[in-house]
């Protein structure tokens, strides 16, 4: 990313918008913009796409996530009296990634084949097969650059490496073996309920009230016992926070919340033939969705430049607006809109004054917002977790692992036939919501213990490693002593672990102001939030504009036909 | 295929199938004219493909591919290769009109004779029925073929069984699969199969398979009919039991020459009038046997054999299968006190209907004693009419309970050996009674409290010959009751069911006319069906009055009957009456107050089998002076119901048929009447 490669100046030189990074929210608003036939220029400093929504080669995954752990850069040159009527704010990158700690237990394997591995910044992530992210690359017709295949089940753990699959579905709740007779009555029967009361039957109504009320109330209402509660909460609802503790719930679920969430997991079940469960995921992993998205942009006569760093922000003098920006080449490009990555942040000159209307902007905009951190972990092994079945997701419900796990852990396994590892391998990914690294290490580090086997000896940064023993030893104990009661996993040998990534990851909104911030990846397991944040941007930005009106629809696959192959 | 809702046709749609209809019409003319002219050239028979495969449903299109079939295979250049190539074309040929319409009979049907022929390759056919049951899992086709298929190959029942658990897992909701599994289990305990020798091991495995279905969705109906099933499979032993005889073991049989009897030495259950000095021997079997005769049951009466006593079924149908059989044993009058051995089924031959052999020798001893008559008495009784009034009855008293039910339980065959071998079935039924009222508990569905409703009903069944109370017969009334009241649409069908519910708990019941045989008075119940007639074989005198029996079927079984009323009930036809034409010591009836006639068409007679239909015209005919009398022309069925009848009296006011002139066709056609609606007759 130094070596800027010698680019031919940007003609023209004026755009309705700039957009700076690849990332999701970024290249949906590029093609919605470029749909509405705005003029848009999009630039990333990366040689690829995606940003923080990519798929990386393994060894690029590191250096991409050390590269926005520093802290901000001082600015070049003290801000240049520029001669025109423009001042420069310098952009310096937020630190978003903390806690970065890469093992290696198997390095020759893996170096050789690095471009073999598609691996997700942001995971774990699925699609529900009917959620707004489906919708939109229907309706759009950006299916057309992807391919999906069906992510086959849910489970939900336990701390003693026990995974039960999730009664989601009539036929599933039929087939359970490890419901009881009453639960699974009770189970069905709240399921019609809800159906009952999205088809709109008058005789099984919701009231008004319990809506309004929490929907592990509502929960408690129905008779449901405790485990299927946790179903329902944590596996289907996909609730992040433990909804039976107020005091620690940042995020307590509504029942008409709740039912929209069943609502969705229930009409994705079967929506697409050849999709067995509910989730999909994209073949070559999640960055396929920035760069189709880009590449729906492209066709619309969005210009593209990778690998193009912007140093400045160029704003008016007197009246403090935006005005455009200077890239590392050295040229200046105008706009009425600027749309900014969340790796950057504008800061203030140091010295000069800057105009006035600005100094009450500034300090705003550059605000870091405390919603707190995820704490990742990407982990490649050799075996399944599960034998017979690659592709799934577990669940680990709040004080499912330790009794201070007060967030879900969601953990999914992906298998090379998703094309994203080594033939033979599997990749998993896990997250957690965290106030700090600390706390998210544990929580990643629980769920390694309870299902892998980690080797001893590895080849990782010694200072890291150290810290990960020790972190990951006092989990161990916790977790073996919690789990000494119980029988562990039938005498099954645990997957080796081969190579693992963890890392905290800051949780920033976007923010519209003078120019427009996107938001970094969210705790959830799908898009639909960041879709919501993406679409207030762009209604922000051009109000009179349509985000993706229906006439634009030009698929010429004509159905929209985004089933996956299998 | 199943729960997608049809759409009106939209004006392209209905312009493309004109144009269809065209197409095939010009198809069709050509078609024929190649049929007509037994044309089989390659010409012709490819566009009998072609119509095909627009219309499946051309059935003359696969007749004629079938001659054409022949035609091919009896060239005299046949060869194996050709042989092989003509069926390919046919298989060809279905597969295709399948896919156009899957339920076509006519291509399933063509399929199997192609197949028949044996030149084709079996193993196909499975892989192809993969693809269509995934496409319609429930289609009956497709699982008649899989059947036939399954068979052809020698595939095992137990891969087929398989089959069947993963389609179940796929979807529940299907009775195809689950029916298929019940055929497959049957045809296992049948073969007596590796591990499926003893059903106690497999029913509680598949009841256990079954409570997912129904505790995860009640409202579905398939999982319901395989417990059905199952239930069935539970409490039906294979082998047939006898239930109940008259006379009973170890008891006393009185026999006089008149009504008025002075037996105190007796039980007057026993105590039976008989003129000819026969009495009827009966036997109840729990269910319907054929080859009951006197070579498989023996009846000893001191050193007589009675090597030809006949045996006759009673039953409704003119078959020679029944649950109830009956003969006619004579006392010779030299002997007052005698012991009659009956014993049954020590010779092999009585077979139940599903082919099981009576296995429970069992031996019956009972005392029979001669009371000679007294001449004077008996001619007060032919002057004096009976009458099954009110103020004619007293009730049996309070003390003699104890003795009426044990007089009762003498009637009940106790089969020990039966009693271990049961166990697993009375576990089996009370685990699922259990598992009932569990979900019963949790939800509040219709089908479910019928099933628990049979449930209780079987236990207490089995278990009455041991246990002295039927356990549970209030809670089955009640659920009765609700069911009544939740589903009207079937009430009658509950109503039916309480009645005999009602039935088999009534005993207190009996009362004594005056100076008479014991009457048995069930008036006044609602009773909408009569049942539980196993245990009142000893009857003489039924009252019947008062209830809103809309048929008698099985009354035939009460062989003792000399005095039946059926007033004030909804009888509709005179074809109800059916089983009292085997009722040989019925003198007095009474079905005043009935609907008689209300109906012009008996369609009872079109509801239930009836041997009405079959045997009445044959009958008639054989009876030339019948044919003679225009009044009994038109009024055959009277005349068929009535002239075996043996009646002294019979009162039938209050129904729209007996008219005057109806009247006077009964006094003909029973010329040994004396008294019609309380007239004496001349």
């Amino acid at each position: 990313m130094d070596d800027i490669p010698p680019y031919p100046p940007i003609d023209p030189t004026t755009f309705d918008l700039i957009v700076i990074g690849t990332g999701l929210p970024e290249s949906i608003i590029a093609a919605a913009s470029s749909t509405a036939s705005k003029s848009v220029l999009h630039l990333d400093p990366n040689p690829f796409y995606g940003s923080h929504f990519s798929s990386l080669p393994l060894a690029d995954l590191p250096s991409f996530l050390s590269s926005h752990s520093t802290s901000p850069s001082p600015p070049r040159s003290p801000s240049s009296d520029d001669p025109n009527e423009f001042s420069l704010l310098e952009f310096a990158t937020r630190p978003l990634y903390s806690s970065i700690d890469i093992s290696t237990f198997s390095p020759n394997l893996l170096d050789q084949h690095s471009r073999k591995f598609n691996l997700d910044v942001a995971g774990p992530r699925v699609f529900f097969c009917a959620d707004k992210s489906i919708e939109l690359l229907l309706r759009t017709g950006t299916n057309q650059y992807m391919e999906f295949k069906s992510v086959d089940a849910t489970f939900v753990g336990d701390n003693k490496g026990n995974l039960w699959s999730v009664p989601d579905s009539r036929a599933a709740i039929f087939k359970d073996k490890s419901l009881g007779l009453v639960e699974k009555n009770k189970l069905m029967r709240f399921f019609k309920l809800v159906q009952g009361h999205l088809a709109g039957e008058q005789d099984i109504k919701i009231s008004e009230e319990d809506l309004q009320s929490p929907f592990v109330d509502f929960l408690n209402k129905m008779g449901l016992p405790p485990k299927i509660k946790s179903f329902i909460l944590y596996a289907i609802a996909m609730a992040d926070y433990d909804q039976e503790d107020t005091g620690v719930c940042r995020d307590l679920l509504k029942t008409k919340d709740g039912i929209d969430q069943l609502a969705l997991y229930n009409a994705s079940i079967g929506r697409f033939q050849n999709a067995s469960g509910a989730f999909l995921y994209p073949i070559y992993g999640q960055g396929e969705l920035s760069q189709a998205f880009c590449r729906r942009a492209a066709v619309k006569g969005c210009l593209y430049v990778l690998r193009m760093l912007v140093t400045a922000l160029l704003v008016d003098k007197d009246t403090g607006c935006y005005k455009g920006v200077r890239l590392a080449s050295g040229q200046d490009i105008f706009s009425q809109k600027l749309i900014l990555d969340p790796t950057f942040k504008v800061t203030l000159p140091s010295g000069s004054s800057p105009p006035l209307p600005l100094k009450e902007k500034l300090p705003f905009f550059s605000l870091k917002d405390d919603k707190g951190k995820i704490a990742r972990g990407i982990c490649i092994t050799k075996t399944s977790l599960k034998p017979d079945i690659s592709n799934f997701l577990v669940v680990y419900p709040p004080r499912s692992l330790f009794p201070e796990q007060v967030t879900s852990i969601r953990l999914l396994q992906i298998a090379s036939n998703l094309a994203v590892c080594l033939p033979g391998m599997f990749v998993l990914y896990i997250s957690a919501l965290c106030n700090d690294d600390d706390q998210g290490k544990k929580l990643i580090h629980a769920v390694m213990n309870t299902l892998l086997t980690v080797p001893l000896d590895s080849e990782s940064n010694a200072a890291v490693q150290s810290e990960t023993a020790e972190n990951g030893s006092a989990v161990q104990d916790e977790t073996s002593e919690s789990s000494s009661g119980g029988p562990s996993d039938s005498g099954e040998e645990k997957p080796t672990l081969l190579w693992s990534a963890l890392y905290s990851q800051e949780l920033t909104l976007g923010q519209v102001d003078f120019i427009c911030s996107t938001p970094m990846p969210d705790g959830k397991l799908n898009y639909n939030d960041l879709i919501d944040t993406t679409f207030k941007i762009f209604q922000e930005i051009y109000p009179g504009e349509e985000f993706f009106p229906e006439t634009s629809l030009e698929n010429p696959e004509g159905d929209g036909d985004a089933s996956p192959e299998t | 295929m199943h729960g997608r809702p049809r759409k009106a046709p939209k004006p392209e749609d209905e312009a493309a199938s004109s144009a269809k209809a065209q197409k095939l019409r010009a198809l069709q003319t050509q078609f024929f004219s190649f049929h007509h002219n037994k044309i089989y050239t390659k010409e012709a028979v490819e566009l009998s493909a072609k119509l095909l495969e627009i219309n499946p449903e051309s059935y003359t299109a696969w007749n004629y591919r079938k001659l054409a079939v022949e035609h091919y295979l009896n060239l005299p250049d046949c060869n194996p290769d050709s042989i092989k190539s003509v069926l390919d074309d046919e298989l060809r040929v279905v597969e295709n009109a399948l896919r156009q319409n899957f339920k076509s009979y006519g291509a399933w049907h063509h399929r199997k004779w192609v197949l028949s022929k044996g030149h084709s390759l079996i193993d196909n056919e499975l892989r192809l029925l993969d693809k269509f049951q995934k496409a319609d899992s429930r289609n009956f086709h497709a699982w008649n073929y899989r059947r036939f298929v399954a068979e052809s190959m020698k595939r095992s029942e137990q891969d087929e069984l398989k089959y069947t658990e993963d389609m179940i897992y796929a979807n529940f909701s299907n009775y195809s699969a689950w029916h298929n599994r019940s055929v497959l289990l049957s045809a296992l305990f049948d073969k007596k199969a590796e591990g499926f020798l003893l059903k106690e091991k497999v029913l509680p495995e598949e009841y256990e398979f079954i409570h997912q279905a129904i505790f995860t969705d009640p409202d579905d109906q398939s999982g319901w009919f395989y417990h059905l099933w199952l239930l069935d499979q539970t409490v039906t032993t294979d082998s047939p039991l006898l239930a109940s005889s008259w006379p009973g073991h170890g008891s006393d049989v009185l026999l006089v020459g008149d009504r008025c009897y002075n037996g105190s030495a007796f039980s007057p259950f026993s105590a039976l009038h008989s003129d000819s000095g026969s009495f009827p021997i009966v036997l109840y079997f729990n269910q319907p046997v054929r080859g009951v005769n006197s070579s498989t049951v023996t009846v000893e009466c001191g050193f007589n054999k009675n090597e030809d006593l006949l045996w006759k079924p009673l039953s409704a149908s003119n078959s020679q299968t029944a649950r109830v059989w009956v003969a006619h044993l004579k006392v010779s009058s030299s002997d007052l006190h005698s012991t009659v051995e009956v014993s049954v089924g020590h010779t092999k031959g009585i077979i139940s209907t599903r082919g099981f052999e009576y296995s429970h020798p069992s031996m019956l001893s009972f005392k029979v004693h001669v009371q000679p008559m007294e001449r004077d008495s008996s001619q007060v009784s032919v002057a004096e009419s009976i009458s099954l009034r009110e103020e004619n009855f007293k009730v049996y008293g309070k003390q003699s309970e104890e003795s009426i039910i044990d007089s009762f339980d003498q009637l009940i065959i106790k089969n020990g050996h039966e009693t271990t071998a049961s166990n697993w079935r009375f576990e089996a039924l009370a685990k699922e009674i259990e598992c009932f009222r569990e979900l019963l508990s949790l939800v509040d569905c219709k089908i479910g409290k019928l099933t628990l409703a049979r449930l209780l009903k079987a236990y207490d069944a089995m278990s009455y010959p041991f246990a002295n109370k039927l356990v549970h017969s209030e809670e089955v009334l009640e659920l009765y009751s609700d069911l009544m009241k939740l589903d009207r649409t079937h009430y009658q069908f509950y109503k039916d069911e309480r009645s005999i519910v009602l039935l088999q708990k009534y005993k207190d019941s009996v009362s004594s006319a005056i100076c008479g045989p014991i009457c048995l008075r069930l008036n006044n119940l609602s009773l909408s069906r009569m049942g539980a007639f196993e245990k009142l074989l000893w009857v003489q005198m039924l009252d019947l009055s008062h209830n809103e029996l809309q048929s008698i079927e099985g009354l035939e079984a009460m062989q003792l009957l000399s005095c039946l009323s059926l007033r004030n009930n909804k009888l509709r036809s005179l074809t109800a009456l059916e089983p009292l034409r085997k009722l040989k010591l019925l003198r007095i009836l009474d079905i005043s107050y009935n609907q008689i006639g209300d109906h012009s068409i008996d369609t009872t007679r079109y509801v239930c089998s009836s041997p009405l239909s079959h045997s009445v015209g044959s009958e008639l005919n054989r009876d030339e002076t019948v044919t003679s009398d225009v009044a009994l022309i038109n009024n055959w069925e009277a005349f068929y119901i009535f002239k075996d009848f043996n009646l002294n009296q019979l009162d039938i006011v209050g129904n729209t048929i007996a008219d005057e002139k109806f009247k006077s066709v009964l006094v003909k056609i029973m010329p040994k009447l004396k008294q019609l609606d309380g007239k004496l007759l001349d």
